[in-house]
C-alpha cells in the first residue's frame, strides 16, 4: 500500500533523504557499500495510518562511495537485520528473551520479532499485557535472576509510562546494590518523528534517559550497525537503551553473512572530511548526508561522523576529528533543551576547546510537542538546508 | 471518621464476608465456558483454604477466597504428631528471629537519635510475624523483594547483622558497600532482591524474579522450583504495579506470593480512607488466584498460610495473595512525630504483641522454658551489640569507591578496546572503576 516515490537528486527539502551511505572504518574487515535506497514510508503501523509520503531520495556520492560493492553478504531492511541480531543471541544464549507488547504472535509492531514466537516458543518470546511499568520492571527482575531480557517498548514514547522502572531500578540498582546485582538488559522499540503521528508517538526521548546513570544508550541507523548494536547490547552487562527510528526500518543494505559484533561505545565515521566535523546519529544522518552533497558540490569537504553511542560519547574519535577540523556542526532530531546535542557541546568544549576555531554550532529539532500537520512537523526537526547554511556560515 | 473507629470497622466486615461469599455469586450463573474465555473456571470455597487436589487440567485455575482461614484451626492430619502447630526446633528458630528484628530495629531508633544514622529509617516492630514467619519457610535460593522497611526481611532472609547495621551506618563493609542505605538493602548471596523505596516498583522486579523461575525450568529445563515472596503495605495496594502484577501473576502461573502486610495505615491515610473495599484479600479472587486474609500479630497463623502458599508457588500452582492485618509499634519513620493514629488503637494492638504471643505459646505448651527464651534473648542482644560496634569500627567508603559500580561493565565509562579510556579527561576519568 506504501508506494515508494524515488527521485534521486530532486531539489526538495522535504523529510527522509533515504540513501544509505555506509562506509565502514577503523581497519574493520568486511568493507561494504551501499547505495541503495528503497525506503518505503512506515507510518505507524499502530495507528493504522498508513500513506505514501512524499518521499525524495538523495543519493550522496562521497568520496569514497566508488570502491565496488560487495558481492559476498546479504541484502536486508533495518528491521530484519535487527532480527538477525536478535535470533542469532537467543540462539547462541538461551537466557535471552523478548518481552513486550504484541511481540510474539504478532510480531512486533514494526516486525521486528515477527517469526520468533513459533521458533523460540511464548515464554522466550513474551507478549505482555499492556501495562509497560510492570513488565519492564519484570524484566529488570528477570535480569537480576540470571535472564537476558530484551524489553520492547511498542513504541519508545510508552516507556514514558516505565520511567520509574528505567530510572530506578534499571539504572540505579547495580550502584544501590554495591554491585551485587547486574541488569544486563537491552531496552529498544521506534522513537523519534514519525510521518505525522502525532505528539506522543513522536517523541524525542534521549534527552529524557541520558542523565539517568548507569543506563548505556546506542543510536542504530543502518541494517549493518543495526545489527552489530543489538548484538552487543545483547551481550553487554549494562542495561542498554537501543534507539531505532520508526522511518528507518525499511532501509535496505547489504550485510556481510559471516557473525560480526560491534562496540556500543564507538562512533561511525560516515565520511571522511577536512574543513568541518558534522556530529549527527539516527535518522538526521540523512539529512546531513543530503546536505553533504550539497556542500560538496559548494567545495566543502565536511566530515560526518555517527556517533551511535549517546552515552557514554565516543571522544575519542570524535576529538580526532576536531583536532584536524577545528569546527564542530551538531545535527540532532532531540530536543534542544537538555538534549544530547547539549552535552555534546559541553562535553566537546571541556576536553577540545584548544581545538576550536569557531563556537560549537547546535542544530536541534524545536522545544515543541511534534506537531501533527506535515508543514510544522517539518519545520520541527532539522532540515538539510539548514544544515547546509550552517556548515557555510561557520567555515566562513 | 474518626482513626478509633477505623480498627473495627476493616476488621469486621472480613469475618462477616467469610462466610456469605458474595464475591462469586456473580460468576455462578456465569456458563462456565463462556466466561474468560473458557480458561479459567471459579470454584466456590470457604472451607478449604487451598485445594490443590482439585486442579483442573492444564488451562483450569481454581480459585478460592478464604478470610481467616486459620481462624478456627482445624484439626489438620500432617501438622505435627502432637497436633502442635510448631516444633520446638521451629518454634525457637522463628522466636530468634523475631526477637532479632525487634531488639535490631530497636537499637535502629536509638543509633538514630545518636546521630549514627541518617535519611529515612523506617522501623518493622510490630510486624515480625510476618517476615520470619514467611521467611523462615524459605530456602536460600529463594527470593525476597521489600520496601522501604528492609531491614528486617533481610536479617530473617539470613543477611548477617553486621552487614546490615554497617549499611545502615554507611560504610564500606555494609551489605550493599554504604551504596544503597536503610531503604536499599539487597544481598545477592542470600537472594535479597532489594528494598525498594518506591511504592510499589518491588512487585514488578519480583514477578521477573518468579518468571525466571518459570523460565529456568521450562525453557532451560532446569530443576529449579525457587519462588518468590514480595512483601508491601496496604498503601500499595491502591497503586497499579499491583494490580498489573496479579494478572499477569495469575496469568503465567508464576511461583510468587504477594504478601500484604496492612497496617493499617500509610503514613498519616488510613486504610479505610484510602481503599474503596478494604479487604485486600478479596482482590486475589478477581485476579484468578486464592486471596487470604490471616492475623499478622500471630506468626503461627501466619506460618501455616505462609506454608500452603509457598507449597501451592513451589509445586507449580501459581501465586497467592495474602493480606496480614498487622500494625506497626513505631511512627512510619524515625522523622514521624506519630501524633495521628489514636492512642487507644496503639494500646490495642500492643496488647498483640507478635513475640509476647509467641512466647506463650511456646511456654504453655512446654516447647521451651523462660530460661530457653532467656538465652536466646541475650545471645540477640550480644549480636546487635556487635553489629554495633562492627558498624562503629568500620571504615567509611573510600572516594576512590564513589563511580565504582555505576556501570557493570567499565566499557559504559568510555573505557576503549584496548583497555584505556576513550578520553584522557581527568574530570572524566577520576575515581572511576579499574578497568
Amino acid at each position: 500500500m506504501a508506494a515508494t516515490v524515488q527521485s534521486i537528486g530532486a531539489p526538495s527539502s522535504l523529510t527522509a533523504a533515504n540513501a544509505i551511505d555506509s562506509k565502514k572504518f577503523h581497519g574493520r574487515k568486511v568493507s561494504f557499500l551501499a547505495v541503495r535506497s528503497d525506503l518505503r514510508a512506515k507510518c505507524g503501523s499502530i495507528t493504522g495510518q498508513c500513506r505514501t509520503g512524499n518521499l525524495v531520495t538523495h543519493a550522496v556520492a562521497s568520496p569514497a562511495a566508488s570502491t565496488a560493492s560487495s558481492k559476498t553478504g546479504h541484502e536486508v531492511l533495518l528491521f530484519e537485520a535487527l532480527r538477525e541480531g536478535l535470533d542469532e543471541e537467543m540462539q547462541r544464549d538461551a537466557r535471552v528473551c523478548v518481552m513486550g507488547e504484541d511481540v510474539g504472535h504478532y510480531g512486533g509492531s514494526y516486525k521486528v520479532t515477527k517469526g520468533m514466537a513459533t521458533k523460540y516458543g511464548d515464554l522466550r518470546v513474551l507478549d505482555t499485557p499492556i501495562a509497560e511499568n510492570s513488565f519492564t520492571g519484570m524484566g529488570i527482575g528477570a535480569a537480576m535472576t540470571g535472564l537476558r531480557p530484551v524489553i520492547e517498548g511498542m513504541n519508545m514514547g510508552f516507556l514514558l509510562l516505565a520511567f520509574n522502572q528505567i530510572s530506578n531500578n534499571c539504572g540505579m540498582l547495580h550502584y544501590t546494590s554495591g554491585g551485587q546485582f547486574t541488569i544486563p538488559v537491552v531496552i529498544r522499540g521506534p522513537g523519534g518523528v514519525g510521518r505525522q503521528l502525532g505528539a506522543e508517538h513522536s517523541q524525542r526521548l534521549e534527552s529524557y534517559f541520558q542523565s539517568i546513570p548507569g543506563i548505556q544508550m546506542v543510536a542504530c541507523s543502518t541494517p549493518y550497525n543495526a545489527k552489530g548494536l543489538m548484538k552487543a547490547a545483547i551481550r553487554s552487562e549494562n542495561p542498554v537503551i537501543l534507539f531505532e527510528h520508526v522511518l528507518l526500518y525499511n532501509l535496505k543494505e547489504r550485510i556481510p553473512d559471516e557473525e560480526y559484533v560491534l562496540s556500543l561505545e564507538e562512533a561511525e565515521m560516515v565520511r571522511p572530511g577536512e574543513h568541518i566535523t558534522i556530529l549527527t546519529y539516527s535518522r538526521m544522518r540523512y539529512h546531513v548526508m543530503q546536505a553533504a552533497k550539497t556542500l560538496v558540490n559548494k567545495g566543502y569537504d565536511p566530515e560526518v561522523i555517527d556517533i551511535r553511542s549517546l552515552k557514554p560519547f565516543d571522544l575519542y574519535t570524535i576529538g580526532n576529528s576536531i583536532k584536524k577540523t577545528h569546527r564542530v556542526l551538531i545535527v540532532e532530531e532531540c530536543m534542544r533543551t537538555g538534549g544530547i546535542g547539549a552535552s555534546l557541546t559541553a562535553a566537546i568544549n571541556e576536553n577540545f576547546n584548544d581545538y576550536l576555531d569557531a563556537p560549537i554550532v547546535c542544530l536541534s529539532s524545536q522545544d515543541v510537542p511534534t506537531p501533527y500537520a506535515g508543514t510544522l512537523e517539518e519545520w520541527t526537526v532539522v532540515q538539510p538546508a539548514q544544515i547546509v547554511t550552517a556548515v557555510e556560515q561557520l567555515c566562513r | 471518621m474518626s482513626s478509633a473507629m477505623a480498627v473495627p470497622k476493616i476488621i469486621q466486615p472480613m469475618n462477616l464476608i467469610s462466610n456469605e461469599k458474595p464475591l462469586f455469586d456473580p460468576l455462578k450463573s456465569v456458563p462456565t465456558s463462556s466466561f474468560l474465555g473458557s480458561v479459567q473456571k471459579f470454584r466456590l470455597s470457604a472451607k478449604l483454604p487451598f485445594s490443590s487436589s482439585r486442579q483442573y487440567p492444564s488451562v483450569s485455575t481454581t480459585v478460592v477466597a478464604v478470610s481467616e482461614v486459620v481462624k478456627e484451626r482445624k484439626p489438620k492430619s500432617a501438622v505435627s504428631p502432637s497436633n502442635l502447630l510448631i516444633t520446638k526446633e521451629e518454634g525457637l528458630e522463628v522466636y530468634e528471629d523475631m526477637i532479632l528484628g525487634r531488639v535490631f530495629e530497636d537499637m535502629c531508633a536509638q543509633m538514630y537519635y545518636r546521630g549514627k544514622m541518617f535519611g529515612f529509617v523506617h522501623l518493622y516492630n510490630g510486624q515480625e510475624a510476618i517476615s520470619s514467619g514467611f521467611i523462615k519457610l524459605l530456602t536460600k535460593t529463594d527470593s525476597v523483594v521489600s520496601t522501604y522497611r528492609d531491614h528486617v526481611h533481610s536479617l530473617s532472609k539470613g543477611v548477617p547483622a553486621r552487614a546490615v547495621m554497617s549499611e545502615l551506618f554507611g560504610k564500606a563493609t555494609g551489605c550493599c558497600r554504604g551504596q544503597g542505605g536503610s531503604m536499599h538493602m539487597f544481598s545477592k548471596e542470600h537472594n535479597v532482591l532489594g528494598g525498594f523505596a518506591f511504592i510499589g516498583e518491588g512487585i514488578p522486579v519480583a514477578t521477573g524474579a518468579a518468571f525466571t523461575s518459570k523460565y529456568k525450568r521450562e525453557v532451560l529445563k532446569e530443576n529449579c522450583d525457587d519462588v518468590t515472596v514480595a512483601f508491601f503495605g496496604d498503601g500499595t495496594c491502591n497503586n497499579g504495579q499491583f494490580f498489573e502484577c496479579l494478572n499477569m501473576a495469575a496469568l503465567w502461573k508464576l511461583p510468587i506470593i504477594f504478601v500484604v502486610e496492612n497496617n493499617l495505615w500509610a503514613i498519616g491515610m488510613s486504610h479505610v480512607r484510602a481503599t474503596s473495599d478494604p479487604a485486600i484479600w478479596k482482590k486475589g479472587p478477581a485476579f484468578g488466584m486464592p486471596g487470604v486474609h490471616v492475623d499478622g500479630m500471630d506468626v503461627l497463623k501466619v506460618r501455616e498460610v505462609a506454608k500452603e502458599a509457598i507449597g501451592r508457588a513451589r509445586r507449580g500452582e501459581g501465586p497467592t495473595l495474602v493480606e496480614c492485618e498487622t500494625y506497626r509499634f513505631r511512627g512510619h519513620s524515625l522523622a514521624d512525630p506519630d501524633e495521628l493514629r489514636d492512642p487507644a488503637e496503639k494500646a490495642s494492638y500492643s496488647s498483640r504483641d507478635p513475640i509476647a504471643a509467641l512466647k506463650k505459646y511456646l511456654i504453655e505448651n512446654k516447647l521451651a522454658s523462660e530460661s530457653d527464651l532467656k538465652t536466646i534473648e541475650k545471645k540477640i542482644d550480644e549480636v546487635v551489640e556487635d553489629a554495633v560496634d562492627f558498624g562503629d569500627q568500620s571504615p567509611a567508603p573510600l572516594r576512590s569507591q564513589l563511580l565504582e559500580n555505576v556501570f557493570a561493565d567499565p566499557k559504559g565509562f568510555g573505557i576503549g578496546p584496548d583497555g584505556k579510556y576513550r578520553c584522557e579527561d581527568p574530570k572524566f576519568t577520576e575515581g572511576t572503576a579499574q578497568v
